[in-house]
């Protein structure tokens, strides 16, 4: 077991490095001007622009900026181009946003992903499981932004659902649950939204997974002895055929993060996406650098959690 | 006399035809095809017209202030926009942004991941755990971000829209043919032609890749949809095909303004996004199914 986390957390490291390149080099490979007020513009002395470089270390070869983005990052000390705030301070200030709405994404997408593939698996090659295929594929398809101004329409027109923002502006609770509550409604749709398409990758994956269990020769035997159909599939298959939720969340996790750039924006969710989208539109060098690096980071602690974790459930994981 | 003519031996079936008459036999899947083509011959056509200078039905760029926003009429089949050009028009103009984006952008991401994963399985060991970790770091970006980051940076054209995509999802399709090279790589016949003394480029193009050709071609299919609608959603956020040329996504974009009183602005173009993406995604499921050799044990 101990082994077992070690040698994922070593791998992790390496994966971090990686991923610490990757960002560096997205940013400084594309083509482009780097200062925020484009290349030729006449208002701009050479001072001003030498004093820039200088600052932000753009007059250095590229191995040593590197070194210098990095060395700035883990000691806070990256500062936005834009306000010159610390870009982890600026990170952090979304983080909790951020977090409810992509959780919340991801528990939906798990559990109604569960609950549709198991339906399909259940009912394999018939009608119920054609018709939750095909649906699953339309929510697949659904363009997020689409479904959301179709949603907004009508909400807002015939629900009275607060769809902007994180709470009710201009109103004082006077408890923790109203609070509470008003964040609850607030995080509700933009996350629901966001969970159509991981509901459906997910519910692929599960109808897979069981269908392949259920052509175990441990499954022939609980039906040979002759459990009730429920027993075999609850009992038996199911459980064996939970992997997917695992290995969900790397996959699920990259594509809500990535997708709430666009539902963040449309529903003025103060989250990292949102943050990311005002700082492409500054080409605000140093906080693309940090957000790319801290969501990646994010996504591959996800990921070792969920094997941890399934490596404890799990006594067969171990073993590979 | 009753004379037997001998029944005819039955010629078996080749994996092809065997894959073949699976796809026949998929209804949806033959209906989702069907859509594909029809899609590509409106946006064949509606390419054709557009650089022959014929508007059919109307001009897609041709403004009318005294007929703007109004809804679907005889006129205007689905209505026109803030500038009272005409929705119908233009969505059939902008089929072609999205299915050329859909194709090419799967086209650069399949070449590079089949190259990189064909290097990872054919070589194995060091080559393939240093090319392995790449690609997971890789897969750790939220993929849409990454590529809004990087068009944004490059400035959003057609052609950097494309490259942009294609250069980020690679990642499946070298994880796929990378799995598929390491378990054909044992295989008798690519041992045959290694002791023949065929050089690797050689083995790797002429022996192993034709026969990982079937799963290349499902993620090809599927991959079509996830660049149709990477580009409608940079589209939305202005960082996509600018306008006056219309898509898909920007119709939306410029119609949330108007959201409350021209609802047509954004149904229309969703529904055709949707359509466009669905039909590639059944089309591509029905072909894993048809390709599938484990399905044929059931």
């Amino acid at each position: 077991m101990t082994v077992f986390i070690i040698r994922r957390l070593l791998a992790s490291v390496v994966l971090l490095f990686f991923i610490s390149l990757i960002s560096f080099f997205i940013i400084t490979l594309t083509p482009g001007s780097p200062y925020p007020w484009g290349e030729l513009n006449p208002k701009v002395s050479e001072d001003v622009k030498r004093i820039f470089r200088e600052k932000f270390h753009l007059d250095k070869p590229l191995h040593e900026q590197y070194g210098f983005i990095m060395r700035d990052l883990f000691t806070g000390e990256l500062r936005s181009i834009k306000d010159e705030r610390p870009v982890l301070a600026k990170i952090a200030e979304r983080l909790p946003a951020t977090l409810a709405l992509n959780l919340g994404a991801l528990a939906l997408s798990l559990s109604f992903g569960l609950l549709l593939g198991v339906y399909g698996a259940r009912h394999a090659g018939r009608p119920p499981d054609v018709i939750t295929s095909v649906l699953a594929f339309v929510f697949i398809a659904l363009p997020g932004f689409w479904v959301s101004y179709l949603l907004a329409i009508g909400l807002v027109n015939y629900l009275a659902v607060p769809i902007l923002g994180t709470h009710t502006i201009g109103v004082t609770f006077s408890n923790g649950l109203e609070v509470f509550l008003d964040r609850w409604w607030h995080v509700m749709l933009p996350a629901s939204i966001l969970a159509i398409g991981g509901v459906a990758v997910q519910s692929r994956f599960i109808r897979a997974s069981m269908i392949e269990t259920l052509r175990e020769d441990y499954i022939r035997t609980a039906r040979a002895k002759g459990l009730d159909e429920n027993a075999v599939f609850y009992r038996h298959a199911l459980r064996n055929s939970v992997r997917p939720l695992i290995t969900g969340i790397g996959m699920l996790l990259p594509a809500l993060i990535g997708g709430a750039v666009i539902i963040e924006n449309i529903f003025a969710y103060p989250g990292m996406g949102r943050l990311g989208y005002e700082a492409v539109l500054e080409r605000d060098y140093p906080t693309l650098v940090a957000l790319n690096f801290v969501t990646a980071a994010l996504v591959l602690l996800g990921n070792l959690l969920a094997d941890v974790l399934y490596a404890v459930v799990d006594p067969r994981v171990r073993l590979e | 006399m009753i004379t037997t003519t001998p029944e005819p031996l039955e010629v078996a079936a080749s994996p092809m035809e065997r894959s073949l008459r699976r796809f026949r036999a998929n209804k949806i899947g033959l209906c989702a095809l069907g859509m594909v083509g029809l899609l590509a011959v409106i946006a064949v056509a509606f390419f054709v017209l557009d650089v022959l200078g014929i508007p059919w039905p109307m001009d897609p760029d041709a403004t009318n202030l005294e007929r703007k926003l109004l809804p679907p009429d005889s006129v205007n089949w689905l209505g026109t926009d803030n500038l009272g050009r005409d929705v119908f028009s233009r969505l059939l103009n902008g089929a072609y942004i999205s299915l050329t984006v859909g194709f090419v952008a799967v086209f650069v991401s399949l070449f590079i991941g089949v190259t990189v994963g064909a290097v990872a399985g054919y070589f194995g060991k060091w080559v393939d755990n240093l090319i392995m970790r790449f690609v997971d770091a890789i897969m750790c970006f939220p993929t849409f971000f990454l590529i809004l980051t990087a068009v944004a940076l490059v400035g959003p054209s057609i052609f950097n829209i494309i490259i942009v995509i294609g250069l980020v999802s690679w990642t499946g399709t070298a994880r796929l043919v990378r799995a598929e090279f390491l378990t054909l790589r044992e295989s008798a016949y690519v041992q045959a032609a290694r002791t023949l003394g065929q050089r690797g480029p050689k083995i790797i193009f002429r022996h192993m890749l034709p026969n990982a050709a079937a799963p290349i071609l499902v993620t090809a299919v599927l991959g079509v949809p996830e660049a149709i609608l990477a580009e409608a959603g940079l589209s939305f956020l202005g960082f996509g095909v600018q306008p006056p040329q219309a898509t898909w996504g920007n119709i939306i974009a410029d119609g949330k303004t108007y959201i409350l009183d021209a609802w047509w602005l954004i149904l229309f173009p969703g529904l055709a996004i949707l359509i466009a993406a669905l039909s590639f995604y059944l089309t591509g499921d029905a072909l894993r199914q048809a390709v599938e050799t484990r399905s044929e044990r059931q």
